[in-house]
């Protein structure tokens, strides 16, 4: 169920594009940005108070690779999997960090919600190859075994 | 409106408005096969048949291509022809192909265009995903496995019936049509008219098919099994059997029924008759006393639904009135009531509908009458089509019968409720005080019939002006009630029906219905309320016998209650 602080939020965010239609890709970010996902519910309430057909809004949201469905983790780790780093072996510390979090290419998060494992076409740091970002923080000329290392960093920070 | 000259393979063919290359091209007698284009939906272009080379080598898309004077191209090269049967052959090759078995054999469009352009073999082999079917609603089945991504369905959905259960998810090879959440459709908000299965291509999208369930009652000697025909079957079912749209064949129907097994054969015009007097008395005393206007007609079980879900704060403007399928069933079960001891029988009501959401509309727990419900089976048109041909019955060839009395009289008024404005049509008839001939033309001509999405009228009603506004397609009636909702316009009475041309295009009906066979449907409607000798539902003796009789002092059975929120909270 929604909260009144939830629809306010998506109203107030609606409400800023002035209600166009044309604006929901821009709604749909704006309400990602807040909650990291799209909530189901919210997308419900997106849609009447828009009216736009709960379908065309699904339509949207599973067509861009940025909207997510489902929760994403504390840590959102991007693997840059551009031309530049796919040859400089960003493949072996992909697996190796879904291996660790018993990930696959279905299933993007972790259950207790503080890892999501994703990759990305280009990161636009090709120098720096092979590249991962955790909350948009670049790591740069990574290996698998390095990898493992900030995951365990990173699993200390959140006190496990 | 643009005019000019195009060259089409080599002839040249004069066009004038036509808004894309396909229309003309077609306009000159040559067939281009599709699979996205109608022309009462907007143009999407997705399948890419309709493809014409121009005379450099290019090709087009010819549906989404304006034509242009002076403008040359092939409809029929090498190049096109391979073209399509590319595309043929790779729509086949994730299409699951157990054609003998699909509910569409033999009405499917890539059966029919792979016929046509002789696809002999698929190169590709085939796609291993395996999608779940759904068969949750009471009158549709979907099956994504048969989906070949056209886009008829969402747009039917979205642009004419104003619904939009259904969109395009996903992309690239994991691209679907579903709805959203990949919900059933019986979780979404679908109204169940069924039209998305009318412009359907394949057998993705199928009426659930309830024949199975007539067969086992027919052959059961421990049931009675009453059917009622409703008016909009007498003027399509030949359709299925080659004869011409709006040819009135309501005594081959009979014939026929009679022969598969049917014990009463009776008119839902007879159940429209009583609609007419329970609604009109409902509407006269409004108009009398006062109280919220306008009345909304109760007949189409899709418009209910989609009120429901929409519109919640208006369910006490609809009218109380059953439809006239519940109606009729209501009185049949009441009829037949405590007859077991009798003869040993169970008295089963089927009732033979143009319409998909009559099959919704016959399960709602509400409309059930001592904890039975009032119609126990429903099948469409295309249905009793098919029992017909499964029997082996020479269609054409019966000779006509009659109904059986005391249900099988109804009247004009009763019978043009299977077309758009036929409702409010029937209701003035009762409403006007003067009973002659010529006031019955005075009301044809108050703007009630014709195809136009949505029709006004205004009558004098004894020094009182009356307001009737009649829409139909769902997307209209939401436009419509935009309109009153905002004080704009102000209407006494409004007719609403979910299909396009009202329930001679439902659904139920044979496919496909382009808007020039639903002319020729309502014209047939309109010639049957013509040549009957009952014009008005309140002359029809059988209504005066029913209320003298059954209905005395259950007048009750032929509503139900509707409640809007605010009445609810209260």
């Amino acid at each position: 169920m929604l909260t009144n602080c939830q629809i306010e939020k998506a109203n107030e965010i609606i409400e800023k594009h002035q209600r166009k239609k044309s604006a929901l890709i821009a709604v749909l970010q704006e309400v990602q940005k807040e909650y990291r996902y799209l909530p189901e519910p919210l997308l419900m309430h997106i849609s009447s108070e828009m009216e736009i057909s709960p379908a065309k809004i699904f339509s949207v949201a599973t067509f861009y690779e940025n909207f997510s469905l489902e929760p994403k983790g504390k840590y959102v780790i991007k693997i840059c999997d551009g031309t530049a780093c796919h040859v400089r072996k960003s493949i072996p510390i992909l697996n190796a960090l879904r291996k660790e979090l018993n990930l696959s290419e279905e299933k993007h998060s972790t259950d207790d919600l503080l890892f999501t494992v994703e990759t990305v076409s280009c990161l636009g740091a090709c120098g720096l190859a092979p590249v991962i970002t955790v909350n948009d923080k670049v790591y740069a000329k990574m290996t698998p075994k390095t990898a493992l290392e900030l995951l365990q960093a990173l699993q200390k920070e959140a006190g496990k | 409106m643009k005019k000019g000259t195009m060259i089409i393979d080599g002839y040249k063919i004069a066009y004038e408005g036509e808004k894309n290359i396909l229309e003309v091209v077609r306009k000159a007698g040559i067939e281009l096969p599709t699979f996205c284009y109608h022309s009462e939906l907007s143009i999407y272009g997705a399948c890419r048949m309709c493809i014409v080379e121009d005379q450099w080598g290019g090709t087009i898309a010819s549906c989404s291509t304006p034509p242009k004077d002076g403008m040359v191209i092939y409809t029929n090269t090498p190049k096109i022809q391979k073209h399509r049967c590319m595309i043929l052959e790779l729509l086949l090759s994730n299409h699951h192909r157990d054609c003998t078995v699909c509910e569409k054999n033999g009405k499917c469009k890539l059966q029919d265009l792979a016929v046509r352009f002789g696809i002999k073999g698929i190169r590709f082999s085939a796609m291993p995903d395996n999608q779940e079917l759904d068969d949750s609603s009471a009158s549709i089945v979907r099956n994504p496995n048969k989906c070949i991504m056209c886009g008829d369905c969402i747009r039917m959905c979205e642009e004419v019936q104003g619904v939009g259960v259904l969109g395009l998810a996903y992309r690239g090879s994991k691209i679907k049509v579903t709805s959203a959440f990949n919900r059933q459709l019986a979780q979404v908000q679908c109204v169940n008219c069924g039209q998305c299965t009318a412009v359907c291509p394949t057998g993705a999208l199928h009426v659930k098919n309830e024949t199975k369930k007539v067969w086992d009652v027919l052959s059961n000697k421990n049931k009675r099994v009453v059917a009622q025909i409703a008016p909009a079957l007498r003027i399509a079912l030949g359709e299925e059997f080659g004869l011409e749209p709006g040819e009135i064949v309501t005594g081959k129907i009979v014939a026929a029924m009679r022969k598969l097994g049917f014990d009463e054969i009776y008119d839902t015009g007879i159940a429209a008759d009583l609609t007419v007097m329970e609604e009109t008395k409902e509407f006269t005393e409004k108009f009398k006393e006062g109280g919220t206007f306008p009345l909304f007609t109760s007949c189409c079980p899709a418009w209910v639904r989609y009120a429901e879900h929409k519109y919640p704060e208006l369910l006490c403007n609809i009218s109380s009135c059953r439809s006239p399928q519940q109606m009729f069933g209501a009185v049949i079960k009441e009829h037949y009531r405590n007859t077991r001891e009798i003869d040993g029988r169970d008295t089963v009501m089927v009732s033979i509908m143009p319409c998909t959401a009559k099959k919704f509309e016959a399960s709602r727990p509400e409309l059930e009458v001592h904890g039975e419900r009032d119609v126990d089976i429903v099948i469409t048109t295309q249905e009793l089509a098919f029992m017909i041909k499964e029997a082996g019955i020479v269609f054409n060839e019966l000779e006509a019968e009659s109904m059986d009395m005391p249900f099988g009289l109804a009247s004009g008024a009763g019978l043009i409720f299977g077309v758009t404005g036929g409702v409010a049509e029937a209701v003035l008839r009762r409403c006007y005080k003067q009973k002659t001939a010529k006031t019955l033309k005075e009301i044809i001509f108050t703007g009630v019939r014709g195809m136009e999405g949505i029709k006004e009228a205004e009558i004098d009603l004894e020094g009182r002006s009356m307001r009737v506004a009649v829409v139909h397609g769902l997307n209209n009636a939401q436009k419509i009630v935009k309109l009153i909702k905002s004080g704009e316009k102000q209407y006494d009475f409004v007719e609403v029906m979910a299909c396009p041309g009202g329930c001679i295009g439902g659904a139920g009906q044979p496919i496909p219905a382009s808007a020039g066979t639903k002319k020729l449907r309502a014209k047939g409607i309109y010639e049957v309320d013509r040549t009957s000798q009952i014009k008005r539902s309140e002359e029809n003796p059988m209504i005066m016998a029913l209320y003298n009789g059954i209905l005395q002092n259950k007048r009750h059975l032929l509503h139900v209650s509707r409640e809007c929120h605010a009445c609810k909270k209260e």
